[in-house]
């Protein structure tokens, strides 16, 4: 299953300057498992260190916010796209 | 109260659109709206709001103009650098459209001065460059019931939501904590490309001119997510999230707080 991940700006460091990424996954756990195989460290900036969603970052599947749907159970199907958008506060 | 003759002509081409007229009209210049820095995302704002002929437009911002500010705050002009950019911001504004009462408020908003400033206006615009100060506004707008177009810029990106407290969800709604103090670089830091904030800016004017005329569908309960690179606009979904501390069903944050110690900026002392 391909899903289509928006990386944005601040963490495309970590894959290699690449805005939109495909990953593997079943739900949006295992699309982090998967970037971070891919892309080392991209766990860390997602999640704190007991593995929860940080909370200056949103995950969206398509335009919900996982946070009001499963969290990180929330599944995700052939085709979505998964957006992940940070808190930014330049003016 | 009627419109001038030369207002008619200032204003012909706003006034001959639908759902504006000479009444729409009259309600901007009746609308009092507060901008919270006069920056990257201000500038532009302030420009828009106030050749449509917004009535009152308040102005925070404690800085003097750089040299390096000019770059993307384009209210500012090379003969400024170093003036207050209230007084500067003023200065544009009065110059462009004399119908502006214009208030420069040269401080730095903080907790303690903060419900004074916002009380008498109709609506609030963040433009502020930090995290404290951005949920610093937005408590003090859902306290006081102030709708609050928020916008914020980095790099490339840029994101835009409309806060109506009490009917669609806040900035904490949105993101519930900031992020510490390494992770969040500033557009000092950063970078950021001036257009960006333009777009952005002129997005939060938008919306506060539809606020005012009663027209349109606010960004309220969206997101509005803007990438430069790709020329690309997306919206997202932003519920009212119920165990918001400051506008869920058991608010925690009744009163302002310390912001700077909220975003660890600041060890409690
Ligand atoms: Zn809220």
């Amino acid at each position: 299953m391909s899903i289509k991940v928006r990386i944005p700006t601040p963490l495309q460091k970590l894959t290699e300057g690449k805005a939109e990424v495909e990953v593997e996954a079943k739900d949006v756990r295992g699309l982090i498992e998967d970037l971070d195989k891919n892309f080392p460290g991209i766990k860390d900036r997602l999640c704190d260190d007991k593995g929860r969603i940080r909370r200056f970052i949103n995950i969206y599947v398509n335009e919900e916010d996982v946070r009001f749907l499963q969290q990180d159970s929330t599944p995700l199907i052939d085709g979505d796209e998964v957006s992940i958008i940070p808190a930014i506060a330049g003016g | 109260m009627g419109l001038r003759e030369d207002q008619i002509e200032r204003y012909s081409r706003q006034i001959i659109l639908p759902n504006i007229g000479g009444k729409g009209q009259e309600k901007l210049l009746n609308g009092k709206v507060l901008i919270i820095g006069a920056g990257g995302l201000g500038s532009p704002c302030a420009l828009y709001l106030a050749s449509a002929g917004v009535g009152r437009i308040g102005i925070v911002d404690s800085d003097a103009v750089e040299i390096n500010n000019l770059q993307r705050q384009i209210i500012h002009s090379t003969a400024n650098v170093n003036k207050p950019k209230a007084e500067s911001a003023k200065e544009r504004i009065n110059a462009i459209n004399p119908d502006v009462e214009v208030i420069p408020y040269k401080l730095r908003i903080t907790s303690k001065n903060i419900l004074d400033v916002i009380k008498d206006y109709d609506i609030i615009v963040d433009g502020s460059d930090n995290f404290p100060t951005r949920y610093l506004v937005n408590d003090a707008c859902v306290l006081s019931k102030k709708p609050l177009s928020h916008g914020g810029i980095f790099r490339y990106d840029g994101q835009a939501m409309t806060i109506m407290p009490g009917q669609s969800a806040c900035y904490r709604c949105l993101f519930p904590e900031p992020p510490p103090p390494g992770l969040a670089p500033s557009c000092q830091e950063a970078g950021i490309l001036g257009a960006v904030a333009g777009v952005i800016g002129t997005i939060q004017a938008n919306e506060v001119l539809k606020y005012i005329l009663n027209m349109g569908n606010l960004l309220a309960g969206k997101l509005l997510v803007f990438n430069a690179l790709d020329s690309s606009f997306r919206q997202v979904k932003v519920p009212r999230d119920p165990k918001c501390p400051v506008c869920g069903e058991k608010p925690t944050v009744t009163k302002l707080i310390d912001y700077e110690e909220f975003c660890q900026l600041r060890k409690k002392e």
